[in-house]
């Protein structure tokens, strides 16, 4: 039976999805907007008898993520922007370790130091490999306090089954907001899923040697490890695009927005609705993958677009090797930690159907 | 007929990739022997560091985990962490140390992680071939400092007591500095590093063994000269000893 | 039905709390609810402001730009709500502490002397529950019924000794409005 509803702030939902999802390991370090998320995990993880360090800088953080999930343990950091840059190291050797961990990225504005307030600048960041090499991991976008408690929680099941990192993509907003949020049952430890590649025990267990390392200098054998990587990366594409419509049969123009920026665009829908105006919202839900899939349909049916960002323009990038040059794309987008209003995205709404 | 001397169960019977002379194929089997006689092979991790000891995970039977340069005391802190039971075994040269790592061994350390750090000081960089490393020793030459290590009008700094260093943050139990120039040298680090071991393995806190190492390749040396040189500049300048030592009482001594 | 109510005061007039409760006492009656504060480098000190919405509806966005009521607890906070106050929206005002009348003709505006309501039942800090009171009388959106029983969820064991005092607040507040 599900849980009463609680009101819960998104960092503190955030970290106690994690701890139910079987989390036993978070490291971080204080930034805003997500320092509830640390003090959270520092009293929560070691209430539970788990593993929390404030570590002594990001870096330092995800690569404590890094041994820890070496051994098999589900492991997680989070930050903010400038510190998730800092984490990018990390992630890249996870990925080329193919270590499953978690990172949270409650974004603020940039570049930078920028300011503290929600934006969402770092698509091109998260979506595209942020660091050195060819990889890409999970990309998770919460539009609520419930969907971020969900989908941290599903994280670690995606990136244990795929063997890659998964982030989850929030803001600020989604940070520091607090709604009603029903949270996902606690699970029992000594069901999660078996890593037979994990470090540890190896005598016990009688197996041969594991070595977790992204290194390989035979570049004939590092390109098969990379080509086998990105069959996984196939498999990903064709089977997890997920996302979010609404109205989208009655409509020409359809918003594509994620995360807070569909929140913003629903409040247009809403209000274009009460003026008689059919429009559309397609709202992605895994960033990468991309919903590449859907847009690709709608643009081959004859929809318009308009996406809508808290950036100045990057998943609209995404929407357009997506629709290939088949259909009008329009971009409204506020950066530097403004957030688009209602009547702003609405504006555009009329200035682009001409009404 | 009993056996008295052989390879090491817990090194691989294989040839190193190391240069002539080199000092971490003597240091990887003392890890290995002391390993052995610990019996502790099956529940043995070592994170191998970016440098020359990357190779660490060919030669060494037991789990192995390769994190990014320099994080290698963190990437030690999740290990050791989550398998408190386990020996593990964060190998570092002198430029993952305390160069590019410094923040995660001053913290790892001062944190009393429990795990043992080997650090081998040769110092110069040796897979990228010959740069200046934190513990060049002043007037030492290097690709980065031709004219040799001037602390003050070319501003390169000084050598760094990497022991010394830490020997002043409290999570530190036990901090040795041996050397493998020589069989004596090498006796001595072997007792050293199980000091070590053991006092790892009861828990105690954060231990480290640096090892005076030779490099003759970047040196510029033939194997035979570069003990002497480590004899003669090194180890006037690093002492060998047990730098700190407060582990609990009968394991002092 | 969807209200969206903006909340502006000096820091430690429990403006925070005060929209907190309001949330939860809607998710408490079965409404969708967010609750955002905005948050700043500084810790202490300057208006502290909330975004506050309850609705029967999926609510879009959490930020509230035009809000059908908007609370003002101090002379500081008055500009600023009256410049995002929706036509016909309502203005309450601590008329303790802001003795001017806004400039807005095109809105409703409801005084309550929360200060001194709250000192008369024993601690001005209730203040905020005086305006709660007053605002779910105007706007009807969240009842605050079963109020006790709300109160003694939201607040922890060692708060419950203030619970009878916030009761009484808040009925003040709803007692003020006619």
């Amino acid at each position: 039976m599900a849980e009463e509803k609680r009101l819960m702030k998104g960092n503190d939902a955030i970290g106690e999805a994690a701890i139910r999802a079987g989390c036993t390991a978070y490291f971080g370090y204080p930034i805003t907007p997500q320092n509830e998320l640390t003090a959270y995990m520092a009293k929560n993880m070691i209430d539970n008898k788990r593993t929390f360090i404030q570590a002594e800088s990001e870096v330092a953080a995800i690569n404590m993520v890094y041994g820890a999930a070496a051994t098999g343990a589900r492991a997680m950091t989070s930050s903010s922007s400038p510190g998730i840059s800092l984490k990018q190291e990390g992630i890249s050797y996870a990925c080329g370790a193919d270590l499953p961990l978690v990172v949270v990225n409650v974004m603020r504005s940039g570049p930078g130091l920028g300011g503290i307030v929600p934006s969402q600048a770092d698509y091109f960041q998260s979506t595209r490999g942020g660091g050195h090499g060819d990889y890409y991991h999970f990309v998770l976008a919460p539009k609520s306090v419930q969907e971020a408690a969900d989908l941290t929680y599903e994280a670690f099941d995606l990136a244990d089954e795929w063997r890659m990192p998964a982030m989850v993509l929030a803001d600020g907003l989604i940070g520091q907001m607090m709604e009603g949020v029903v949270l996902p049952e606690k699970r029992d430890l000594s069901k999660l899923p078996k890593k037979p590649w994990a470090v540890g025990h190896q005598g016990e267990l009688k197996r041969p040697i594991n070595h977790v390392t992204s290194i390989n200098l035979v570049p004939q054998e590092l390109e098969a490890t990379v080509k086998a990587r990105f069959e996984r990366y196939a498999k990903i594409k064709a089977s997890l695009q997920r996302f979010e419509e609404l109205n989208i049969d009655k409509s020409d123009l359809v918003l594509v927005a994620y995360g807070t920026a569909s929140r913003i665009a629903l409040g247009a829908l809403e209000l274009a609705k009460a003026d008689g105006i059919n429009v559309g919202l397609l709202r992605p839900i895994t960033l990468w993958p991309y919903p590449e899939k859907r847009v690709s349909e709608l643009a081959q049916q004859g929809k318009r677009f308009l996406v809508v960002e808290m950036s100045m323009g990057q998943m609209v990038e995404d929407v357009r090797l997506a629709v290939n040059g088949r259909a009008q794309i329009d971009f409204y987008g506020r950066t530097g930690g403004m957030i688009p209003t209602e009547d702003e995205v609405y504006a555009e709404i009329r200035r682009i159907l001409k009404k | 007929m009993e056996l008295l001397y052989g390879h090491p169960k817990s090194l691989k019977p294989i040839q190193t990739k190391y240069c002539p002379g080199c000092g971490h194929g003597v240091i990887h089997r003392l890890i290995a022997e002391v390993i052995d006689e610990l019996g502790i092979q099956g529940k043995a991790i070592i994170t191998n560091p970016v440098g020359c000891s990357i190779w660490a995970d060919l030669y060494f039977d037991f789990d192995s985990v390769q994190p990014p340069h320099g994080r290698t005391p963190a990437a030690s802190t999740g290990i050791k962490r989550m398998l408190p039971d386990h020996l593990v075994v964060c190998y570092q040269g002198d430029g993952d140390l305390a160069a590019i790592g410094t923040a995660e061994i001053i913290h790892a350390a001062n944190r009393g992680e429990k795990f043992t750090t080997i650090f081998v000081n040769n110092a110069i960089y040796g897979m990228t071939g010959g740069q200046m490393a934190p513990t060049t020793l002043i007037g030492q030459k290097a690709t980065t400092a031709p004219y040799g290590r001037d602390p003050i009008d070319a501003g390169m700094g000084y050598p760094i007591q990497v022991c010394e260093l830490l020997a002043t943050l409290g999570g530190t139990k036990y901090l040795a500095r041996g050397a493998v120039n020589n069989a004596v040298n090498v006796k001595k680090t072997k007792q050293y590093i199980k000091k070590a071991f053991e006092a790892q393995l009861r828990g105690e806190g954060f231990t480290m063994v640096e090892i005076l190492s030779q490099c003759p390749t970047n040196w510029g040396m033939q194997p035979k000269e570069s003990v002497e040189w480590l004899e003669q500049n090194m180890i006037p300048f690093y002492k060998l000893g047990e730098i700190k030592n407060t582990l609990d009482g009968e394991a002092q001594k | 039905m969807t209200e969206k109510t903006f909340m502006a005061g000096f820091g430690g007039q429990g403006i925070i709390s005060l929209g907190q409760l309001w949330v939860y006492c809607g998710m408490k009656e079965g409404l969708n609810v967010t609750f955002f504060p905005y948050y700043g480098a500084e810790k202490r000190g300057g208006i502290a402001r909330a975004n506050v919405i309850v609705s029967d509806k999926e609510i879009a966005s959490p930020l509230v730009t035009k809000p059908d009521s908007a609370i003002v607890m101090n002379m500081d906070s008055l500009p600023i709500c009256e410049e995002i106050v929706k036509p016909n929206g309502t203005l309450l005002i601590n008329s303790s502490l802001v003795k001017v009348d806004p400039n807005r003709k095109d809105v409703k505006v409801v005084k309550v002397p929360c200060n001194e309501l709250a000192e008369e039942i024993g601690d001005v800090k209730i203040a905020n529950m005086v305006m709660m009171g007053a605002l779910s009388k105007v706007t009807g959106a969240v009842k605050l019924a079963k109020l006790e029983e709300v109160l003694k969820s939201f607040f922890p064991e060692n708060k419950h000794k203030y619970i009878p005092m916030n009761i009484k607040a808040i009925e003040a507040g709803m007692n003020a409005v006619k």
